[in-house]
């Protein structure tokens, strides 16, 4: 089929371009934030992988990294600054709050960001190093390169446009996601 | 060196409104009659002797199981003096509610909400008594010794099986 191949090329094409400048919109609201902004520092230099630029508004971002603790009044907030930012967009989770909730078992603290938003990555780490971040960035990429970041899913699954080979993984994907 | 503050205490009100004072390590504290509280708050604010001006914190504690349950809690200070105390007052669990004392220190407002989102205590004469911490939908005072530790409400869930 000389048309899938086609859009499957081109989609490879606009995935490289879009892996390499990722527009960021740190959602800061705890200590873990200290930890991220060194990834920024010269030290870490995020600029290296093409994410250097944070976006203070989420409309102009598609990359939303939630760092810290994420508590049950600020679900709602957190799912408008997602519902905001264009397709295709991406989440990484940062530390082990965003993505379970941490040691925060309790009736304020939302048991992981992934109750009100889908989330690509997480990363482990009370905080994580900013190592951490730079290979939850390079995992990421490897998942945008392939077609296979949660909201691409979700536009492919609603136009429906790509081979079929993808779209089946895809689907497999979606279902085993981490719902609970 | 505060010992002048319950001395004045004693000397000003007489044993019903004062219920018990003491000290440990040094730190002063008496335990009020829940009517006076606003009264012997203004007594100590407002004499020379005292001078205890600056509102320093007001929480609250669930003894449960103790008849009556609450006590509020109050620390004063005196910058002039240097000088501090702690106030204790108990509230039943039946109708927890004591005096506002936002009209003596306005910056006792936010201190009264926080015990009233969190206990349940109703702080009377309060101008805006309103949850603070918690969301207006929330239900129940979650530090209660019997409130679940994780008696989560959430305000927003995905779907189960939603992509999205
Ligand atoms: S994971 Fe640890 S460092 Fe990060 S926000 Fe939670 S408590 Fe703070």
């Amino acid at each position: 089929m000389p048309f899938s191949v086609y859009t499957s090329k081109l989609a490879q094409a606009v995935n490289w371009a879009r892996k390499f400048s990722l527009f960021e919109y740190p959602f800061v609201t705890a200590c873990c934030g200290m930890e991220f902004m060194a990834t920024w520092a010269p030290k870490y230099d995020i600029a290296r992988f093409g994410a250097e630029l944070p976006r203070f508004s989420p409309r102009q971002a598609d990359l939303l990294i939630v760092v810290g603790t994420i508590t049950e009044r600020q679900g709602p907030v957190l799912r408008r600054i997602y519902d905001q930012m264009c397709e295709p967009k991406w989440v990484i989770a940062y530390g082990v709050c965003a993505s379970t909730g941490g040691f925060y078992q309790n009736y304020s603290a939302m048991p992981g960001a992934d109750q009100v938003i889908p989330v690509d990555v997480y990363i482990p780490g009370c905080p994580p190093r900013p190592e951490q971040m730079l290979d939850a960035l390079v995992m990421l990429q490897e998942r945008i390169q392939k077609g296979e970041g949660h909201s691409q899913v979700v536009l492919r699954a609603e136009r429906g446009y790509v081979a079929p080979d993808v779209a089946i993984r895809a689907e497999g994907d979606v279902k085993e996601g981490r719902g609970r | 060196m505060a010992k002048i503050i319950l001395d004045r205490l004693v000397e000003h009100f007489v044993a019903g409104e004062i219920v018990e004072t003491g000290s440990q390590h040094g730190n002063e504290w008496a335990r009020v009659a829940p009517a006076n509280w606003r009264a012997v708050a203004q007594f100590l604010r407002d004499d020379p002797v005292t001078a205890l001006n600056m509102f320093i914190d007001l929480t609250c504690v669930d003894r449960l199981g103790r008849t009556p349950r609450f006590d509020v809690v109050m620390h004063l200070y005196s910058v002039d003096k240097k000088h501090r105390v702690r106030l204790l007052a108990a509230v039943s669990e039946e109708d927890p509610h004591i005096d506002s004392l936002v009209a003596l220190w306005p910056g006792a407002n936010w201190f009264e909400r926080e015990a009233f989102d969190l206990y349940g205590v109703r702080f009377v004469g309060h101008p805006d008594l309103r949850r603070i911490l918690m969301y207006p939908e929330f239900v129940g005072h979650p530090l209660r010794k019997d409130f679940p530790k994780e008696g989560r409400q959430p305000l927003l869930r995905r779907l189960p099986g939603s992509v999205d």
